[in-house]
């Protein structure tokens, strides 16, 4: 992939009067994944919301896979990013197999593609359960099979980790891995350093709604 | 099947299955109708000529009040995180609004459909000409389809889904005044083209506006 996959310059994000990103530079690189942290309220969230184009910045300027951040040339790109974020994308009446029935049917995806990703993600069984009726493990598990199917060259994991058992743990380190390895990138932002630290090339720290590059206290 | 009408066939099929299983429309709105039309004759009491006259007037405004609900049903209506999901799946606004408006005319059909010989028996309407509702039922469903997905994604846009009805309803009352006047016209022999016509014209006119608004409407929160 030629150039940055994001490449933000003084972006900054006010919702109201409240400033919530300032003056904020990133790059991140082809085959790179950086870790996001930060305190609560440190804007983590809203810089992956930026960095997904769906969020406005109100003002610098940045390219996500080569495409403007307040350009229409960003609608283009959405469908080459997945974003896992706190609440689920999934349609609670509808089951897991539906779920992601319809997200194939979307991209052009033929049907048998829905058995194999629910079978990786360990929801084979779970297949006809209404996503409601799931727990909220199984829900982001199949946000993960989501992701297989979609391949996103840009994967942004907001909290992934948070009440995942190892083994779902892994399936985000395949995620991120497989972005890397199509020449993307991946930014995952986690409470659990430790947990991320495996999968990550670097930690970036946001302080009061700025970036630097962090040591992670592990 | 283009990328268009596979995405809009996609959001209907889901829409569908999700108001199949949570039976907001049949389960709740259709009988909801059903018994605010029986309300009516018990109101007027037994005057015959009087229920045959207002019975169509009565079953198109029940449409309309009880359409709003069944456009803006809960299950028609996505928070955040599938907001969120049909943008990054790449979905093309017009496709998603199209999709939508497709699911709500099928459920706006359906309630039609079921409420017409609950009015007919009640109201003991003359059913002449009959074979025009065949056309008039649909433009009626896929106006006011349209018309409740357009206020839908333009209250989503605001984050107040309470302004639905304040939009639909006004704008609803041409398509209420064609379709009492083309069941009065065909009672009494009169031409009825011109209020069939004015049916067609405010579909399309919808139809436009949905497809036109719908990129703006989707970005107006991001």
């Amino acid at each position: 992939m030629p150039g940055p996959v994001v490449h933000l310059q003084g972006i900054g994000v006010r919702i109201g009067d409240t400033p919530i990103l300032r003056n904020l530079d990133l790059l991140v690189g082809p085959g790179e994944a950086v870790g996001l942290i930060g305190s609560n309220g440190s804007g983590k969230t809203t810089l992956l919301r930026v960095i997904a184009t769906l969020l406005r910045p109100t003002s610098g300027v940045g390219r996500v896979l080569g495409a403007s951040l307040v350009d229409d040339e960003r609608y283009d790109v959405r469908r080459r990013i997945g974003l896992i974020g706190h609440q689920p994308g999934l349609y609670p009446n509808l089951t897991l197999e539906e779920n992601i029935s319809f997200v194939a049917r979307v991209i052009g995806e033929g049907q048998s593609v829905v058995g194999r990703v629910l079978e990786q993600v360990g929801l084979g069984a779970a297949r006809h359960r209404t996503a409601s009726a799931c727990s909220h493990g199984m829900q982001r598990r199949a946000e993960f099979a989501r992701v297989m199917i979609t391949k996103p060259d840009l994967l942004l994991l907001d909290e992934a980790h948070a009440g995942l058992d190892p083994q779902a743990g892994e399936l985000v380190a395949h995620l991120a891995a497989g972005a890397r390895a199509r020449g993307g990138a991946a930014v995952v932002v986690s409470h659990e350093h430790a947990r991320i630290a495996p999968l990550v090339d670097r930690f970036v720290e946001l302080r009061s709604g700025g970036a630097s590059d962090a040591e992670a206290t592990l | 099947m283009t990328g268009f009408w596979r995405q809009a066939m996609a959001i209907t099929r889901k829409d569908l299955r999700t108001e199949v299983r949570s039976g907001e429309v049949l389960f709740i709105t259709v009988p909801f109708g059903a018994a605010a039309l029986m309300l009516i004759p018990l109101a007027v009491g037994v005057d015959a000529p009087l229920l045959q006259k207002i019975g169509p007037g009565m079953y198109w405004s029940i449409v309309l009040l009880f359409g709003v609900l069944v456009t803006v049903r809960q299950s028609a209506t996505d928070g955040p995180s599938q907001r969120d999901l049909l943008s990054l799946l790449g979905i093309d606004p017009a496709a998603r609004f199209a999709g939508r408006a497709m699911a709500s005319i099928a459920l706006l059909f359906t309630f039609e459909a079921v409420l017409a010989p609950v009015a007919l028996a009640l109201y003991g309407t003359d059913p002449a000409g009959w074979w025009w509702l065949l056309a008039v039922v649909p433009l009626v469903a896929i106006g006011l389809g349209l018309l409740g997905t357009l206020a839908s994604t333009i209250a989503s846009s605001i984050s107040s889904a309470t302004l639905v009805p304040l939009i639909v309803v006004p704008l609803a009352v041409p398509m209420l005044l064609a379709a009492t006047q083309i069941t009065e016209g065909l009672r009494i022999d009169a031409t009825i083209l011109g209020w069939i016509l004015l049916l067609v014209i405010m579909d399309l006119l919808l139809a436009v506006a949905g497809v036109i608004s719908a990129r703006p409407l989707q970005e107006a929160t991001r």
